[in-house]
């Protein structure tokens, strides 16, 4: 039972804390309409950003210089976007890369950053409560209802309204008088310093950064996104932020699941693709499936009808 | 108010599909004109709006909107003294926001953005209260996505939006072409209602010639990117359909050719 505890503990807790990816990825890929692929790089930017300032002893200065660097990325994805006319994917490419190498000068061109038996932000928490795992989950949980409460709020004001038109109607906002280019700047940024949060969280909960540790954060972070909102719903901004946490939460049970049933861990990645897959794909099945039962049912009809 | 001088505008320059949509147009609008616009298929009436509006740049001439050159002012700064409406209804409204978010973004024309909340209290009463003057019910669906609205009911609440900060120039492309009888005569009739009212200078294009006739006090007739034909006071007056499809025949020494015109004459 309280094996079943600790994992379940150790889930939420990932879960918690990637759910701002999927905060990042609802502003660019639901809110903005662009797959945004920066994601990549801004969450190891965030992760290197915060491990070199914990290893310097300021854990907290560290987490805070990763949002506004993970915001500078998102403005830079947006500037080949906007002004340069880059098209939106190629220009998440773009930043990613040239991440890649920023990542590893700041982490000081060493590919892993060793955080072991150093202080974190989890460290206040662990001496109140005196348990690691429970000041895990408490500092997460804070971190994450911070964030939701900015965001929901910032996408309750008028320009929050502006973003959210400018993914959905681009021309009715220019004839609104609202100028798009910086609407997208701000979501970006907005975005990407979340992801880098994540990030930045990630590296000090795992007690390491890793140069390698943002591939694939997109597909989870979708992954996490479409869960969330088949389980959830997306039908107000409320919704959508619980369904980004309960998404994330269980997209890494399912992880968490798949580990213990003896999956090697290298096919994570494919079977992350493959949970998207399925999700990505949902609404279609669901109509291929009503559409053959109508056939059937129509074929049934027809066929008594003959009888008669 | 408003005026274009010696305007021009080559579509695909230096090409085979070369096209002059705008040649050498020069329009002059008094303040609180009613201009209706009407043509053949390709004339550059659209193209005209679109200039003034700022979707694109002129390769020639000068723009003027009250005294200020607007030339090469973006297109969503000239938004701040321009509405406008699209023949496509879905084109004015976000269809995934509320009706009264929608409103919101409209209302915030001309302003500077703020952090405050989106929509106060005294806001959602003025959104209702002009909601309630287009007689439709939707002051009633403001929590609504805009999306759930019919064609003709997105098209009133867009002219509610394009005239809420009321614009020093309003440009209508055909925004009853794409609906129904009863329901284009009933934003027609709400557009003339709302134009005289706020007294706004208005540029509108039409394939109904007769309600080219009928709504403003001008009419404009353009042919192959020129204006052929410019009539008001008497001379409009006294116009009839038959009259004015003479002229146009005249003028341009060929059959009036905009399909949608020919089947609503």
């Amino acid at each position: 039972m309280g094996d079943v505890l600790s994992f379940l503990e150790s889930s939420v807790t990932q879960g918690i804390i990637y759910s701002l990816v999927a905060i990042g990825l609802f502003i660019s890929y639901r809110i903005l309409d662009i797959a945004d692929l920066t994601v990549d790089g801004s969450f190891t930017l965030g992760a290197a950003v915060s491990a070199t300032f914990t290893i310097n002893g300021k854990p907290l200065l560290g987490v805070f210089m990763a949002i506004i660097s993970g915001m500078l990325a998102g403005c830079v994805t947006a500037f080949l976007q906007t002004k340069l006319k880059i098209h939106p994917i190629m220009a998440g490419i773009l930043t990613m890369t040239g991440l890649y190498s920023i990542n590893l000068r700041v982490m000081g061109k060493t590919p892993t950053l060793s955080l072991m038996r150093i202080d974190t932000i989890f460290t206040p928490f662990e001496r109140l409560l005196g348990d690691k795992n429970a000041s895990y989950l408490v500092t997460s949980v804070i971190l994450l209802l911070l964030v939701l409460i900015l965001v929901i709020m910032f996408f309750k004001t008028h320009l929050g309204l502006c973003v959210r038109a400018t993914g959905n109607n681009e021309a009715m906002v220019r004839s609104s008088s609202i100028n798009v280019d910086v609407m997208k700047f701000i979501a970006l940024a907005i975005a990407n310093g979340s992801v880098a949060l994540s990030g930045a969280v990630l590296a000090q909960y795992q007690h390491s950064a890793n140069i390698s540790m943002g591939t694939g954060i997109v597909i989870i972070g979708l992954a996490s996104l479409i869960i969330g909102e088949i389980i959830v719903g997306k039908k107000h901004l409320i919704q959508n932020a619980i369904a980004v946490v309960i998404g994330s939460i269980v997209y890494w049970i399912i992880i968490a699941l798949v580990m213990r049933a003896d999956i090697d861990v290298s096919d994570i990645k494919l079977l992350s693709a493959l949970i998207i897959i399925l999700s990505l794909s949902y609404p279609v099945i669901i109509n291929k499936i009503k559409f053959f039962r109508q056939k059937a049912t129509g074929n049934r009809l027809a066929q008594t009808k003959g009888e008669k | 108010m408003l005026s274009c001088n010696n305007i021009t505008k080559i579509f695909n320059k230096g090409t085979l599909n070369e096209k002059k949509a705008l040649d050498d147009v020069t329009l002059q609008l008094n303040d609180g004109d009613f201009v209706t616009v009407i043509g053949g298929n390709g004339a550059g009436k659209s193209t005209l709006l679109n200039a003034i509006a700022g979707s694109f740049f002129v390769d020639g001439g000068t723009l003027q909107l009250d005294g200020e050159d607007i030339t090469f002012m973006p297109e969503h700064k000239r938004a701040r003294l321009i509405g406008r409406l699209f023949q496509d209804p879905l084109k004015g409204t976000a269809p995934d926001m509320t009706i009264e978010e929608n409103m919101a973004l409209a209302a915030g024309r001309g302003g500077k953005f703020s952090f405050g909340i989106g929509i106060g209290k005294a806001q959602r009463a003025y959104f209702r209260e002009r909601l309630e003057k287009l007689g439709l019910g939707l002051e009633n669906r403001m929590k609504n996505k805009m999306g759930l609205l019919s064609g003709g009911q997105r098209q009133a609440v867009t002219l509610l939006m394009a005239t809420m900060s009321v614009p020093k120039l309003l440009l209508l492309d055909e925004h009853t072409a794409a609906l129904d009888p009863a329901t284009a005569e009933k934003v027609i009739n709400l557009t003339k209602e709302i134009v005289e009212q706020e007294h706004i200078t208005t540029l509108m294009i039409t394939h109904n010639i007769h309600s080219a006739l009928e709504c403003g006090n001008r009419t404009i007739m353009m042919d192959d990117g020129k204006i052929i034909l410019d009539i008001n006071g008497d001379e409009r007056k006294n116009m009839t359909v038959e009259a004015l499809l003479q002229l146009f025949r005249l003028k341009s020494s060929k059959e009036l050719d905009n399909d949608r015109m020919l089947l609503t004459k």
